[in-house]
């Protein structure tokens, strides 16, 4: 069985499964890193959102021969720096955003590489940025998230 | 006010306990000193067993249904000997904490934190120092652990408060005895309690001597409203850390050993189900593949991942049984429904005729977390784990399932990715413990988005007609005739019994349903001789509630229908509801909304405000919307996506009595304004032969960013009650409501059915039904930001 080599949250890693098998499933199944969520396994609903090399993807969509020993996936589990949490996810307490919070991780990770894209395009933080965010969140906690992202953003 | 009504001489609890106060009129309520090596309270989960005089029995016999089925004699018999399992238990920890097993299911409802909210309240708690869990199946507490109707904090409230209220007191008297000072000159603050000389101890120091030889009734009376400093005051929810860093558990998370995912083949038919298998062993030697099993509703493979069940299931070649809905689509099924509609009953009796009839299509409750358990099924035991609301009727219906008697099954709830009434049903715990036994193994089951999505369960296909004569300046006569697709609101009415019953064709769901429906619809106006009827045809769909059975699609039908009259009599729709509402308290929110809400203010063409008002779960609230309904915002272009009129601004006012939390409340109706916003303008299933066609997020159109209204002004209401209703479910129907008639205003047709796109042509190529589901793409490195 070939053996597939990444760097999750900072270290790197080694499975043994099938090249196609998907990252979502590697990372969730496999290695046990349960914060990236199913959601639709078709890269629509988002809820699996996390990181490569500092820009959000989809997990669920990636097969794991795709991804390189070097490259960095990094999964909500990852974002904060120890116990200091990123200003994202201060925001979303602060805010009180969570619901059920079974797509919170994807949002998270989606906002923060919104705020990095229009921070490195030079593009205002504005509604129609937000609504290029596609995450889903079932429970309607939309409005809670809009917030959270402008004032997560203040401390990027 | 009964608190107050009967004056009493007798010495009230705190007095006996040295307490001292002027409380001798507060109402006094039972509890249980439970027998324990540290201290363990009760009180009873049954409202009505709270308030009675102290002789009354601490078993509780249900009424109602007759169950021998599910719950005989003999258990009655083994629950009459043991007359405190029926009960609530607050324990105080040895560090000094105090934890509470919730019978109830949280689903992001934030019934967790509002529970650690009052207990903190009674005992003088910050709130972190309340442990809340929620507690696996109790079959003992009969009807009482059901989470359902936005019942929770309603039917909790005293019985939990009761139960701190006990606790506190026999800390207080321990630490009394322990610094030789009268329980008068004792303070309690953050579990530390403090004599008059400076002294304090612990909660930690004594629960041991607080502790009770012997179990015992007792009486206790509760802490004024006026002293409250947690209750009413705005609390984050006690889980956001969890969440926020991907620590939160729900069921899928969970490593319990050796449950790997499993996934099962569907048929492309709803409730289509195997009749044979072609290439059976061919599957089971897929890679990662351990375990390939014909089961009822399809076929279950079981595999290293996830996504090598599902290539396992794209692989399998079923003979499938046709299901229980073959052939029909959205165009016969409603003719069924309309078939039935119960006449409108009052004669025509002068004045003009205001009429209507709306159609309401069938729409996904599904949560993003699909449907999902594990269990774990030995030859003498079974062990389940799952998100359910009703896990009493889930422990017995999954016994009789794996033929184990209800005892050896152990039903544990987990905290729920959502639920909007999809979890009141447990379809994928009773597969889970069939396929466990069927494979011999522990299995992780997972339904896939399509499986959650074409054959979960739906809320119901229905139609409201509504008829009123109109005078000059009165309405003569009201008449409402709400027809459905059958719901199933079996485990809503509780438990293993009326899982049960609902299956008897005698009792059958329609009188229960029809019960519901009384019991929950309520014209808010005087609209001299009302009627409200409903009639149900049972046609082999799954339903259930979604955040609310009828009220949403009856107020938006019913909101539509009073702007008419409104119009009928040359009224503006604001001064014709605050005239025809029945009381002050629902003309308050709807004048908040309106003052607020700014109503009446000079809006563009194409753009138009619109009123809803909706009374249900002891509260009232009241929606303002503004809807954009011109071309360049209704045609505007979102990839995979839908847009449509966008609701721009919502004002919502609600008053739910006693006000626990009141940050929770404004997510709650947050909530269900979003959802509100789909079920009226973007999301519904299509029933095209046989199956529903939506296989996912970029089929069914829930709610998005590019949806939800920019301005959003939630006010929830001060109020002097002494109870909280329901909030679970209240911002729907209201805003439904104002949607409706703010786009009945906007474009000047009145709509006919919803949500209003769902004749539409389909907005994209619905993926096949065999195999069942859309593999996974390939290319997610291509589209990083």
């Amino acid at each position: 069985m070939p053996t597939q080599t990444f760097k999750l949250n900072g270290k790197s890693v080694t499975v043994d499964t099938d090249d196609d098998v998907r990252l979502l499933w590697v990372i969730r199944d496999l290695l046990g890193v349960t914060g990236p969520k199913y959601g639709c396994g078709i890269n629509v609903c988002k809820a699996c959102t996390s990181h490569i090399n500092g820009k959000a993807f989809n997990p669920c969509s990636v097969r794991v021969c795709d991804v390189k020993p070097d490259d960095e996936v990094t999964t909500i589990e990852g974002l904060a720096d120890g116990d200091e949490l990123h200003p994202m996810q201060q925001a979303w307490i602060d805010r009180d955003v969570a619901q059920c919070g079974y797509c919170q991780p994807g949002q998270i990770m989606a906002a923060v590489a919104k705020v990095k894209q229009c921070q490195a395009e030079g593009r205002d933080l504005d509604e129609d940025a937000i609504e290029e965010i596609r995450n889903i969140c079932r429970c309607g906690t939309y409005n809670r998230i809009r917030e959270a992202i402008k004032a997560g953003a203040e401390n990027m | 006010m009964p608190a107050h009504r009967a004056p009493t001489t007798q010495r009230s609890p705190d007095e006996k306990a040295g307490l001292g106060r002027h409380v001798a009129s507060r109402r006094r309520f039972l509890g249980y000193l439970i027998a324990a090596p540290t201290l363990v309270v009760a009180a009873e989960l049954t409202r009505e067993s709270l308030w009675g005089p102290s002789e009354a029995s601490a078993a509780s016999i249900p009424s109602g249904p007759q169950t021998p089925e599910l719950y005989d004699l003999l258990d009655a018999l083994r629950d009459a000997a043991r007359p405190t399992a029926n009960l609530i238990r607050i324990e105080v920890n040895r560090d000094g904490t105090v934890s509470f097993a919730l019978p109830r299911s949280d689903n992001g409802q934030g019934i967790i934190t509002s529970t650690q909210m009052i207990i903190a309240e009674e005992m003088g708690l910050e709130v972190d120092q309340v442990k809340v869990t929620l507690a696996d199946a109790r079959p003992e507490l009969l009807f009482n652990q059901l989470t359902g109707g936005s019942s929770t904090t309603f039917t909790t409230y005293t019985p939990i408060r009761v139960a701190a209220a006990l606790a506190h007191g026999q800390l207080l008297k321990a630490a009394a005895a322990e610094l030789g000072q009268d329980v008068a000159v004792l303070t309690s603050r953050s579990g530390v309690i403090t004599g008059a000389s400076g002294r304090s101890l612990p909660f930690s120091a004594l629960t041991e001597k607080a502790a009770n030889q012997v179990t015992e009734q007792v009486e206790v009376t509760l802490k004024p409203k006026e002293d409250f400093r947690i209750i009413g005051k705005s609390q984050n929810k006690t889980d956001a850390r969890a969440i926020v860093t991907g620590k939160k558990t729900f069921a899928t998370d969970l490593q319990i050993p050796d449950a790997l995912p499993t996934v099962i083949c569907r048929a492309p038919d709803l409730n289509g189900y195997p009749e044979d298998v072609d290439n059976i062993d061919e599957v089971r030697s897929m890679p990662g593949v351990t375990d390939v099993e014909m089961v009822g509703t399809g076929v279950a493979v079981r595999a290293k991942t996830f996504g090598q069940a599902i290539d396992g299931v794209n692989a399998l070649r079923v003979q499938w049984a046709a299901g229980t809905v073959a052939g029909e689509n959205d165009e016969s099924v409603l003719a069924q429904v309309k078939k039935a509609e119960l006449p409108l009953a009052v004669p025509a009796a002068g004045g003009a005729t205001v009429e209507g009839a709306f159609t309401f299509y069938f729409r996904s409750n599904s949560s993003l977390e699909t449907n999902c358990a594990i269990a774990d099924v030995r030859s003498d035991r079974a062990e389940v784990w799952g998100p359910m609301k009703n896990p009493i009727a889930a422990q017995a219906e999954i016994a009789k399932k794996v033929g184990l008697p209800s005892s050896a099954v152990t039903v544990h709830v987990t905290e729920g990715g959502g639920s909007f009434g999809r979890k009141l049903f447990f379809d994928a715990a009773l597969e889970s413990a069939e396929v466990s036994k069927k494979m011999g193994k522990p299995v992780k089951l997972m339904w896939t988005r399509a499986d959650d999505s074409r054959q979960g369960r739906v809320h119901p296909l229905a139609t409201t007609r509504i008829r009123a004569s109109v005078a000059a300046d009165s309405v003569l006569s009201f008449e409402l005739r709400h027809t459905s697709v059958a719901t199933e609101v079996n485990p809503g009415l509780g438990e293993p019994i009326s899982a049960a019953a609902f299956k008897t064709p005698v009792i059958g769901n329609l009188s229960l349903s029809e019960s519901i429906f009384e019991l929950t619809q309520v014209t808010p106006y005087n609209f001299g001789v009302s009627t409200r009827l409903l009639n149900e045809v049972d046609m082999g769909f799954n339903t259930s509630s979604m955040r609310n059975i009828y009220s949403p699609d009856v107020a938006t039908a019913r909101e539509l229908m009073v702007d008419q009259i409104a119009a009928k009599m040359g009224k503006d729709p604001y001064e014709f509801r605050m005239e025809f509402f029945k009381n002050d308290r629902m003309r308050a929110v709807l004048e908040k909304v309106a003052e607020e809400g700014d109503w009446g203010r000079s809006m563009k063409k194409g753009t138009a405000q619109g009123l809803g008002f909706h009374t249900e779960y002891k509260g009232v609230a009241a929606c303002l919307v503004e809807i954009d309904c011109r071309p360049e915002t209704v045609n505007r272009r979102i990839r995979q996506g839908v847009t449509g009129p966008r609701v721009t601004k919502v004002t919502y006012a609600v008053d739910v009595g006693l006000v626990i939390n009141p940050r929770g409340i404004e997510a709650q109706m947050m909530g269900g304004i979003n959802d509100a916003l789909a079920m009226t303008l973007t999301s519904s299933l299509h029933l095209d032969d046989g199956h529903f066609v939506e296989a996912s997020w970029d089929n069914y159109f829930y709610t998005r960013q590019w949806n939800t209204p920019p301005e959003m002004n939630i006010i929830v209401m001060d109020s002097t009650a002494d109870e909280p209703g329901g909030v679970g479910e209240f911002g729907v129907a209201a805003t439904c409501g104002a949607i409706a008639c703010a786009y009945a205003r906007a474009t000047g047709k009145l709509p006919e059915y919803f949500p209003i796109n769902h004749k539409d042509p389909l907005p994209f190529e619905p993926y096949p039904t065999v195999p069942p589901i859309p593999p996974s793409p390939t290319n997610g490195l291509e589209t990083t930001y």
